[in-house]
């Protein structure tokens, strides 16, 4: 596809939210990844900066640890020349005392125009969006979804592989509570890419096969053929009860090493949305082999994403405060 | 010594109407007499010269007059949680949708296990003088599913029957002493069957839980339940009670369990009657209920077995919730719907569909749950209470929670286009409520 096809593409993103993947077109998916490849480029020079988000203001709003999610979305606001508020808030004392949507309500009060939301709690990020006047990006919420990853996840393979049509994609590890999963689920079923999971059954989630996915108990069988390989981390801290018996287990029958990738094609990439427990679904030496680990690159393509989010976020609120504005005089 | 007169029997005569009573099998037109509160007469020729003088007269115009629903799952809120309900407010919300006896589930703030929580609910219940309020009263100290309460005192004092109400007996051991001591006073348990290490999550099990990505409850988590207290049921000869059946696997559990002839009865609720669980979407935590609601093969079963006869009662299980107990991430959200106003709407679906006879739909709003619970009413009977419920059966409306006589809103039936509206309530004779 030629650059001039891209920026003609129909359908560009026009809704005020990015709440997930589910539901979107694969016009508006592209429309974000032609938009994400510019920024590759402009984050690779020197001079990093441009001034479309001048005078915006972007809280990341933490209801949960992160480190890499909060720090990419910080670098991308910054990037764009808006004014950045970290806040980090611990969900149990959320809990006891102001709500959810007490928070939104405070937060409203400081007129942001762009919120980026990680919660605990699947559908929590939709609940505050329906109640504040800003754009709100889903950092992740619960295991439900996680949209600039799947985002960052498809930039990466089609700068490696030109499209994802056709590729045949394996996801590995603790499906049930992993956002990531089924944001790219959605993402690559709608672009065309065939969808593998593979997992214990009690990490699949129930009747996944309906959500248009092959599932596989095997790991060898599994990645037969396959052209990308995404591990998952295991989400011990989400686990309520005991879904493996060990990681040792797990690790000798889930787990990816040299031997289980021989499965796949030769050149098969291999993705993990990080943070990695190296040794328990990944063999180190193969998160680190260049030639074949695509990791740092997500990484990367995680910033180009978040500022294409935000640009277009921002140019469809602004879209909507001038409408509104008209329509009030 | 001059006699003092006997004052004027206060008597109502209702008239022109379509008198239905599903323990007799009654269906015709005619009037009934109330005398004091008490039923005095019925029946298609009363009245047939006129209504004599002295008599208060009520002109039904047509409309349907049956006995007034009997509600046998009630979460009134009172004690504890009256932000979100309270005796008075359940009191009106019920006669507003035609109830005129409601029983109360002992999950309050205290629990309701000793004779001073059953004597709390009669008293509150008198000062506030509308619907009949019965109370059922714990099996389990603090419904912790340990220690058995004073079954016997507490039947003493009022208490109609036994349940650990929202929470599940969990113990074997439990259940079975409680049933088989509950037998020395001939009290009937009351189940919430779902078993508890199994039911952690907050909606069904299947494809929406795997999108929403919510804990879910596979439909085992209640047949099981219900599978292990009726082999205790067995065992032990005691009285049980299934409440709010959701499954298709439950349905038929019960079923072949009363054809084997064991004294075991059941309800269900208005929502799993219609809704599937595809009413959650969108992380509608109005439709957040527990049991959760199940698949559409699970919401047909449970219509074909109300049919069938297999379930016997239809009750709101109204549960009150405030907004910030529902604003909030589903998982986190309580579970329930105000159910007393939507009540005969509701059920009368089943009908306007088809489904089921009048009667038999009306026997599983009032007769059924009356005999299960061993209460006065549920039927037009000369010399029963005048617990009588007037409604249109055909008028269209839509379910408007701005309208609800109840603190809380929490429904998720909000426009839904609805046939059949309540004219008038009246319980022991006194109009209660007057839709005019």
């Amino acid at each position: 596809m030629t650059s001039a096809q891209r920026t003609a593409a129909p359908g560009g993103y026009r809704h005020r939210h990015l709440l997930g993947i589910e539901g979107l077109t694969a016009p508006e998916i592209i429309s974000l990844l032609d938009l994400s490849d510019g920024y590759v480029d402009l984050n690779r020079g020197s001079d990093k900066k441009k001034d479309l988000l001048v005078g915006r203001t972007v809280i990341n709003l933490f209801f949960e640890n992160s480190t890499r999610t909060r720090t990419s979305f910080e670098l991308a606001a910054k990037r764009l020349g808006a004014d950045v508020i970290n806040m980090s808030v611990a969900w149990s004392s959320i809990k006891k005392g102001e709500t959810l949507l007490d928070t939104a309500m405070t937060l409203n009060a400081m007129h942001p125009d762009v919120l980026v939301v990680r919660h605990p709690d699947s559908g929590a990020v939709q609940l505050l969006a329906e109640k504040v006047n800003c754009a709100v990006i889903n950092g992740g919420d619960g295991s439900h979804e996680h949209p600039t990853q799947a985002l960052l996840d498809a930039l990466t393979i089609r700068r490696r592989l030109g499209t994802l049509e056709g590729l045949l994609v394996a996801i590995c590890g603790d499906i049930t509570h992993s956002r990531v999963a089924r944001s790219n689920i959605h993402l690559l079923n709608t672009l065309g890419a065939r969808v593998r999971l593979i997992a214990p059954p009690t990490l699949m989630p129930g009747k996944v096969e309906r959500m248009g996915v092959e599932t596989f108990h095997d790991m060898r069988k599994g990645l037969k053929g396959c052209d990308i390989v995404m591990m998952l981390r295991l989400q011990t801290e989400r686990m309520q009860g005991s879904y493996v018996p060990s990681t040792r287990e797990y690790y000798h029958f889930f787990g990816l090493n040299q031997d289980k990738l021989q499965a796949a094609k030769p050149n098969a990439l291999i993705m993990h949305p990080g943070p990695m427990n190296r040794g328990v679904e990944i063999d180190s030496d193969l998160a680190d082999d260049i030639n074949r680990s695509v990791i740092r690159e997500q990484v990367e393509m995680g910033v180009a994403v978040r500022m294409a989010c935000l640009e277009t976020l921002n140019s469809n609120l602004m879209a909507a405060r001038l409408m509104q504005e008209q329509a009030c005089q | 010594m001059p006699m003092t007169p006997l004052p004027a029997k206060h008597r109502t005569a209702y008239i022109n109407a379509r008198l239905l009573d599903p323990a007799s099998g009654l269906d015709t037109p005619g009037a009934l007499l109330a005398e004091d509160g008490r039923i005095s007469d019925l029946g298609p020729g009363l009245f047939a010269e006129g209504v004599p003088s002295g008599v208060q007269t009520v002109d039904c115009a047509g409309a349907c007059l049956a006995p007034g629903l009997v509600d046998m799952r009630v979460n009134i809120r009172e004690p504890g949680e009256e932000q979100k309900e309270t005796m008075n407010s359940a009191g009106r919300a019920a006669a507003a949708g035609g109830v005129t006896s409601m029983v109360a589930l002992p999950n309050t703030d205290p629990v309701i296990d000793d004779v001073a929580g059953v004597e709390y609910i009669a008293r509150r219940a008198r000062e506030e003088k509308r619907v009949k309020v019965y109370t059922y009263a714990a099996v389990t100290r603090g419904t912790a599913g340990q220690e058995l309460t004073e079954l016997g005192l507490l039947g003493e004092s009022g208490a109609v029957a036994f349940t650990d109400g929202t929470k599940a007996i969990a113990s074997a051991q439990v259940m079975r002493r409680a049933l088989s001591y509950a037998k020395t006073f001939g009290h009937l348990i009351v189940q919430h069957p779902e078993e508890p290490s199994l039911a952690g999550g907050a909606m069904n099990s299947g494809e929406m839980a795997t999108r929403l990505s919510l804990p879910s409850i596979p439909w085992v988590a209640e047949v099981m339940m219900i599978e292990r207290d009726l082999r205790l049921v067995e065992l032990t000869g005691g009285r049980y009670h299934v409440a709010h059946v959701s499954t298709a696997a439950a349905v038929d559990a019960i079923r072949s369990a009363k054809a084997r002839g064991l004294d075991v009865t059941c309800d269900t609720a208005p929502h799993y009657l219609i809704l599937n669980e595809l009413a959650v979407a969108d992380y509608r935590t109005f439709a957040k209920v527990s049991p959760p609601l199940r698949s559409e093969d699970d919401r047909c079963a449970v219509v074909e077995g109300l049919i069938d006869g297999t379930i016997d009662a239809i009750a709101s299980d109204h549960s009150p919730h405030d907004q910030e107990s529902k604003r909030v991430p589903f998982a986190i959200a309580e579970p329930g719907i105000v159910g007393l106003e939507t009540l005969l709407p509701l059920s009368l679906q089943l009908y306007h569909s088809e489904k089921i006879e009048l009667l038999d739909l009306l026997a599983r709003l009032t007769a059924k749950p009356a005999a299960i619970l061993g209460l006065e009413g549920g039927q037009l009977i000369k010399g029963g209470p005048a617990d009588l419920l007037i409604f249109d059966l055909n008028r269209a409306g839509r379910i408007d929670p701005e309208t609800f006589e109840s603190k809380s809103k929490n429904t998720p039936f909000e426009g839904m286009p609805v046939q059949g509206r309540v004219r008038r309530t009246v319980v022991d004779g006194r109009t209660l409520f007057d839709a005019a």
